[in-house]
């Protein structure tokens, strides 16, 4: 049997120089005692002769993380059991891998205890100014804390990280860290509890007693999250028993408290609303566009972001119909911006079709979709809602009045005319549609995007760029 | 001004809580080493003090102003509530979240206002407080900024540049609501706003051409509120309002407000409030919705009035609903149909996984993890255990639920 007498105060290099001793004479784990220095205690035995560290043993850098993590626990076991899984890592590589595995089951409930004490940390110690005579460059601040483990090498970072501008002490009764001038001292020397006061306690006590809602008292939920223990040492919990104990007559006080009358400044603001004049009507197409904006014509506006109405010049030659909005165009509230937006863009690019000369609108001019995750799954309109706004699609061709209107799409198709034939039937060739008027059939870029097959694509593409040029030598024509 | 800060500060930390984000975490990493001033940022967030009320206190949550010009009935600080009134100025709200911080009292501001004068003056007082935290006093904690949906694009632009979060209350789950209880709010702008927000957002995740740097944009993104119980509308259609923000805007969280008794309350309001328990089953739903692979109507089909049960967690309602599908065996289901277990969470499951490639797993390995089996081991088969006819049970919810739940305190 061989004793190992640790400091154990959370060293992880003193651990593992014994265990590395150890490993390299293959010594059983039930073949070692496990064994730390009392600090406190008189009867500290003698310390061992200090333990030669052995040649590095190799293990998966996760196991040093863990284990640095673990060694900082105050259960007296945790060496014994770090052995244990350094020898077991030997032969059984992949240990660290089987969560259920008891010894790695309890090394990680030992983790986790340490981890959870590093952050209640963080969250509970509370800073008091310690008043200066004069003013100084850097204030000063103390603070007493208890924590569970050997923690204070490991969360002194935090606290340097975070507490830069000043200098501070955190006291503990395993020892203490000290930050001055940008500067980290640590200490395992036991600290006793100093004498702290801060004014500014008071308001945060303030806070707390007003930011306490006392109609949903929840307090298991509370203390499952800052437990009793930690009470002692933080200023607003001195008042939570008074809370608690108030919190009931606070909403029966609250409950029979009658209605009264409003206070005298939401009278003016009430009769300045209604004296607010109505906006001016707005003729032509902006008006269109205005009075779209509120549009409830069908159920889908309750659910898009915003009605996407049409974009181009007031006279424009040219209309192109799309079928709605899609994801990009509904957050932008612009037709035509996202992924066949832009397929759009560069075909007509390609035949010198003129968009910012064209009126560019869609049959439906709210997004209909189905939510799926963080994303948007695109759905159809149905006759019924390409039937509703088929009132806004009708006036935008009055108003700007083109000669000759590309329908991209069934949808589109249907809008116009109402017929719901084959695309393909009326696709690629001027049509006489209404006087004066012609119509264009196309597919909708969208059907390009959603082709799966390469070739395909570039021949549906090459399709849809000829009845582009189509239009484009339409208009040339047109114009003499 | 006659009252002091102490007394300001109870009327608009008490004007604020009314508001249940509270989160400080998923921003970029950030911190004062080296360099002039304060602060951290560490990836997760830290709750610094809890309320009896359950509620975490991780930020100075408070009002810039409870004045407001709006009279929206669920809100303590509607125009005909007869609430005292206060205003902090920029500079007292900069000073205080200075010194809470310097305390570890809180991880950063969580800053609202009541509407005043204008949305654009509103919103310029707010962002001046912003500002001055982080270019005057490089205070590099969280900040939290209510935004108001009216404010002009080059305030909000602002707001994005020095705030974590954005965030815009919805209020309520459907347009017919607000206009009942909160006429001068516009849901439609209210949505704009949002989609607005989420292209800066996207916006500022992809490198800019000329420089290489991203730019920078609330990077702990947007969030948004919905009071519950203040009107009619059930829980798969709230459920379904939040999907459809979820992917319209990428909201990072959707939170539910059990609809609260506020002084001179409104007589729009219904008398009698939601039990604690609803919101709390929303948020389970919602969980369900994200991370484990439920649709809302799955989460919501077990009742006919689209309401979650209150007495039974909606993950344990679908699966007694769908007992033809259990038990599932251990060892070998996959991970979508662990993730509907009861009992099993996202950790568990992968331990689950993991482990089962080294070996079979019996019931006390799942005791190991950390798996509820009080719970859970009706609905599994592990090495060594299979379930006698358990689901068959009628009364199984009463077997695994734990006895007579408290389902409000009053």
């Amino acid at each position: 049997m061989e004793t190992i007498l640790l400091q154990g105060r959370g060293d992880f290099a003193e651990w593992r120089a014994a265990a590395r001793n150890l490993l390299s004479r293959r010594i059983a784990p039930d073949e070692v005692v496990w064994s730390t220095i009392d600090a406190g205690s008189l009867f500290a035995p003698t310390p061992a002769a200090p333990v030669t560290a052995g040649p590095a043993a190799l293990v998966p850098k996760t196991f040093v993380d863990l284990a640095e993590t673990v060694i900082c626990h105050t259960e007296p076991g945790r060496f014994a059991l770090l052995y244990r899984v350094l020898l077991r890592l030997q032969t059984e590589r992949a240990l660290l891998g089987i969560p259920a595995d008891a010894d790695i089951a309890a090394l990680h409930r030992l983790e986790k205890s340490v981890r959870r004490d590093c952050h209640k940390m963080t969250a509970f110690v509370r800073f008091r100014e310690v008043p200066e005579a004069e003013p100084a460059a850097r204030r000063r601040f103390v603070a007493w804390f208890e924590p569970d483990h050997f923690i204070l090498p490991r969360i002194a970072p935090f606290f340097a990280r975070r507490f830069a501008d000043m200098d501070w002490m955190i006291l503990t009764p395993k020892g203490s860290i000290g930050f001055a001038d940008g500067n980290v001292t640590l200490s395992d020397e036991p600290t006793r509890k100093p004498a702290l006061d801060d004014p500014a306690d008071q308001l945060w006590l303030t806070y707390y007693a007003s930011i306490f809602n006392p109609a949903r008292l929840k307090v298991r939920a509370m203390q499952s999250e800052m437990p009793k223990k930690y009470w002692k040492n933080l200023p607003e919990a001195a008042l939570i028993p008074s809370l608690i104990a108030e919190a009931p007559a606070r909403v029966a006080a609250m409950a029979a408290q009658q209605m009264q009358a409003p206070p005298a400044f939401h009278a003016r603001l009430q009769q300045r609303r209604q004296e607010d004049a109505p906006p001016p009507p707005v003729g032509g197409l902006a008006g269109l566009r205005q009075e779209a904006a509120g549009c409830t014509r069908c159920a889908l506006h309750c659910q898009a972001t915003q009605t996407v109405f049409g974009e181009g010049p007031e006279r424009a030659a040219i209309m192109i119909v799309g079928e709605q909005p899609g994801d990009q165009e509904d957050l932008a509230g612009r037709p035509f911006v996202g992924p066949a937006g832009q397929v759009f863009d560069t075909v007509a690019a390609e035949v010198g079709l003129d968009r910012a000369a064209a009126y560019v609108t869609n049959a439906v001019k709210h997004f209909k979709f189905e939510p799926r995750g963080k994303r948007r799954i695109h759905q159809k309109p149905d006759a019924g809602e390409i039937q509703a706004c088929r009132w806004w699609l009708t006036r935008e061709l009055d108003l700007v009045s083109p000669r000759l209107v590309v329908a991209m799409g069934k949808t589109a198709l249907f809008a116009l005319t109402g017929k719901d034939g084959r695309l393909a039937d009326q696709r690629g060739r001027i049509m006489d549609w209404q006087a004066g008027r012609s119509l264009l059939v196309t597919v909708h870029p969208s059907y390009l995007l959603r082709l799966p097959d390469r070739r395909q694509q570039a021949e549906e593409t090459a399709r849809f760029r000829d009845d582009l040029a189509l239009a484009r030598r339409w208009r040339e024509d047109a114009a003499g | 001004m006659s009252k002091s800060l102490k007394e300001r500060l109870a009327i608009l930390s008490d004007a604020a809580k009314y508001d249940a984000s509270c989160a400080s975490s998923g921003t970029t990493r950030r911190h004062s080493a080296g360099k002039a001033g304060l602060g951290s940022t560490e990836g997760s967030g830290i709750c610094h003090a809890y309320a009896p009320d359950g509620r975490c206190i991780s930020l100075l949550k408070i009002l810039l102003t409870n004045f407001c010009i709006y009279d929206c009935a669920y809100c303590i600080n509607r125009s005909s509530s007869n609430v005292e009134r206060a205003r902090f100025t920029p500079e007292e709200v900069v000073w205080l979240t200075l010194e809470f911080y310097r305390r570890n009292y809180i991880e950063g501001l969580f800053l609202s206002s009541g509407i005043i004068r204008s949305s654009d003056h509103t919103m310029e007082e707010m962002v001046r407080v912003v500002r001055s935290l982080r270019v005057d006093h490089n205070f590099r904690g969280y900040i939290h900024l209510k935004t108001i949906p009216e404010a002009s694009p080059k305030l909000i632009e602002e707001a994005g540049l020095y705030a974590d979060r954005l965030s815009i209350n919805v209020e309520l789950p459907s347009d017919s609501s607000l206009a009942v209880l909160a006429p001068e709010k516009k849901p439609a702008g209210i949505r704009r706003a949002m989609a607005d927000l989420r292209l800066h957002i996207d916006g500022a995740a992809e490198r800019t051409l000329q420089t290489k740097r991203r730019k920078r944009f609330a990077p702990a993104g947007q969030s948004t509120q919905m009071i519950i119980g203040a009107d009619e509308t059930n829980d798969a259609a709230i459920l379904g309002a939040s999907a459809r923000m979820y992917g319209s805007y990428g909201l990072r969280r959707v939170y539910y407000s059990a609809f609260s008794p506020i002084p001179d309350a409104s007589q729009k309001l219904p008398p009698m409030r939601p039990p604690l328990q609803r919101e709390h089953r929303l948020y389970q739903a919602d969980w369900l919705y994200r991370f484990y692979g439920f649709s809302v109507e799955e989460v919501t089909a077990s009742r006919p009035d689209g309401m979650l049960d209150l007495a039974l967690d909606p993950k344990l309602a679908w699966a007694l609903a769908h007992r033809g599908q259990f038990p599932l065996d251990v060892n070998r289901a996959e991970r979508p149909m662990l993730l509907r277990v009861p009992g099993l969470g996202v950790k568990a499951v992968d331990a689950i996984i993991a482990s089962r490639r080294h070996g079979r797993l019996r019931l006390e390995d799942l005791a190991r993890l950390r798996v509820p089996l009080r719970k859970a081991k009706a609905f599994l088969i592990a090495e060594g255990w299979q379930p006698a006819r358990l689901t068959d049970d009628a009364n199984l919810a009463a077997l695994i639920q734990p006895p007579a739940q408290q389902l409000s305190l009053f």
